[in-house]
């Protein structure tokens, strides 16, 4: 080969990498953009309203004569959402994730998990839908005072929506665990449940608790079917038999409206999503702490 | 003799014990599994009787109207065609891009270690947090208005990290000993992807692909946030047209009290449904294909 011909082959090369390296480094101009949107907003907000008031404030008015900017309702909103979820999605998820992996005969695995994952892959507004006219209406047969918009409805339908993220994850965890801890157990007389319960779920706890907490992020990130079902008043209140409204809804209905750029309303929206995107990156950031810190290394 | 027997009569009682708390375990975790199969089967049910009544020709060829008998679906159709190709073009391309980099050109630096945990957590971003993204980037920055270009570089921005996780999986999944034969015949490590690599990881990448690809189908909130309308009478002609997608045409005939427009949004979600079910089964017969290969 001759030298130019090798030049120029080598000059290609590298300018393939630089391309390739270019279309990586988008994801983290993304996260800089994302940030740097977010930020810029949420800091000519707090030039307005005192962060205390954010953080403390029980009344979220915004866009009343007498304004009030207190985050509080809209954030127990979410956490309340995400409570009622996580409290059927993680039970339910790693039970199903036990039977998957420890239990079901290969070709029960393979007609289950596909409908989970179909399970998955329904969108959010279809939920919604399913929580408005189907939940709702069910609730009230048992519980007349059930509001039209309810926070109950909207963590039932979240909670089925999460139920594949606690499953898959979970399973993942438990597959990997090795045999031979399986067969040492039952050596020594374990029985199937002692073996699952005492010996690989311990195994697996850090994939498990990682799986939990991605969950919950996701519930609280959650937009359409809590939208949808959950309605758009923001309210302090414990009763999820209430209407109330998430930080994610209150994005929503703010941008269905036609608020003016600039306006302090218009900053409210940076604001929220700003403490919502905080609350999700660090519980996700945390799930990942819990999988490289807690992780059981097999070979 | 008492010997031959396994156990004495005393432990017998234990052992049952253990037994049946077995048994009463694996039914909870089996009844468990089916609590997600029974939601999506009710769900399902649910959504057929409310819609399959509206569910014709004219509902897909027409456009939303005031009156139900006349509505139906013709411009979110063509808009969530229009989002799925667009998204679809852009984030392909430099997600696999992204994923060659990652899993065959990248050093093993610091930068390469933050390229990657970034990519996880951006993976775990709400997605209205994205819509704030594309409204301020897209709509306001650059001026691209609430049109259907903006909507999809939205999604694409969107579902890329899911993209490149599946994509970087595949890749890592081709032989070792593929590439090594290649670069021993004298290629260059283009080659070598192009040749090698992609063709054999392809199938998995276009897995992953078609997955996220649904979820941009079936996003309603970014969208929303960058400007897509619940009712439209026009199909888009071009990138800068406004547009409205099928869950936001469903959001908008849900939030309506009359019952007619519940039992559209129902036939909306059926369409919707049918849509992602088609694409769903497509992905698992390019992952059957792929898994028969190897």
């Amino acid at each position: 080969m001759s030298l130019t011909a090798k030049g120029s082959r080598t000059l290609k090369e590298g300018a393939i990498g630089m391309v390739l390296f270019a279309c990586a480094a988008v994801s983290t101009l993304v996260t800089l953009g994302v940030v740097f949107v977010l930020l810029r907003e949420t800091v000519s907000f707090f030039s307005e309203v005192s962060i205390v008031e954010f953080l403390t404030g029980t009344r979220w008015e915004p866009a009343f004569q007498d304004k009030r900017f207190g985050v509080l309702p809209l954030l127990s909103g979410s956490v309340m959402v995400a409570t009622g979820a996580g409290v059927i999605a993680l039970p339910v998820g790693l039970m199903t994730a036990i039977f998957l992996s420890e239990y079901a005969a290969p070709r029960v695995r393979r007609t289950l998990k596909p409908l989970l994952e179909i399970l998955a892959g329904v969108p959010t507004v279809v939920y919604g839908y399913f929580a408005l006219t189907f939940i709702t209406p069910l609730l009230r047969v048992f519980m007349p005072e059930t509001e039209i918009f309810n926070a109950a409805a909207a963590s039932i339908v979240v909670g089925v929506m999460i139920i594949p993220t606690v499953s898959s994850l979970s399973e993942d965890a438990l597959r990997a665990v090795p045999d031979a801890l399986r067969e040492g157990a039952y050596g020594l007389g374990a029985t199937k449940l002692e073996v699952s319960t005492r010996v690989v779920v311990p195994s697996a706890l850090s994939g498990i608790i990682a799986s939990f907490i991605l969950a919950i992020s996701r519930a609280i990130g959650e937009t359409m079917a809590v939208t949808i079902a959950a309605g758009n008043l923001p309210n302090l209140t414990a009763n999820p038999l209430k209407s109330i409204q998430t930080m994610t809804a209150y994005i929503v209905q703010m941008s269905l409206g036609d608020t003016p750029q600039g306006t302090i309303v218009y900053k409210t929206l940076f604001a929220v999503a700003m403490t919502l995107f905080l609350i999700t990156l660090g519980m996700n950031i945390l799930s990942q702490w819990v999988l490289s810190r807690f992780r059981e290394e097999y070979q | 003799m008492s010997e031959t027997r396994p156990l004495g009569s005393g432990e017998s009682l234990f052992y049952r014990r253990r037994r049946l708390k077995g048994t009463i375990f694996q039914w909870l975790c089996g009844m468990a599994t089916l609590v997600g199969v029974f939601a999506l089967g009710i769900l399902l049910i649910d959504v057929l009787v409310d819609g399959l009544g509206r569910m014709s020709w004219s509902f897909l060829t027409s456009f939303a109207s005031r009156f139900p008998e006349r509505a139906g679906v013709k411009a979110a159709l063509a808009g969530s065609a229009w989002i799925l190709g667009l998204t679809a073009a852009i984030s392909f391309p430099i997600s696999v891009a992204a994923a060659i980099y990652l899993e065959e050109y990248a050093p093993r630096s610091w930068v390469t270690r933050i390229i990657q945990t970034n990519i996880a957590n951006l993976a775990g971003v709400p997605s209205v947090v994205y819509g704030i993204l594309g409204l301020a980037l897209f709509v306001r920055t650059l001026g691209l208005g609430r049109s259907v270009i903006s909507g999809a570089l939205t999604l694409s921005l969107l579902i890329m990290p899911v993209i490149i996780m599946a994509a970087q999986e595949a890749i890592r999944a081709v032989p070792r000993t593929i590439r090594e034969a290649a670069y021993g015949l004298g290629a260059t490590r283009w080659q070598v992807v192009s040749h090698q690599v992609l063709p054999m990881a392809l199938p998995g990448v276009l897995t992953g692909t078609i997955l996220a690809l649904s979820r941009a189908v079936g996003e309603t909130a970014p969208l929303i946030m960058v400007g897509a309308v619940g009712f439209l009478a026009f199909t888009p002609k071009g990138l800068g047209d406004q547009f409205t997608v099928l869950p936001l045409q469903i959001y908008n005939w849900i939030q309506r009290p009359q019952d007619d427009f519940r039992e559209l949004a129902a036939a909306g979600i059926i369409v919707l449904l049918a849509l992602l079910l088609t694409m769903n089964a497509i992905a698992i017969i390019l992952r059957n294909r792929a898994q028969v290969r190897r």
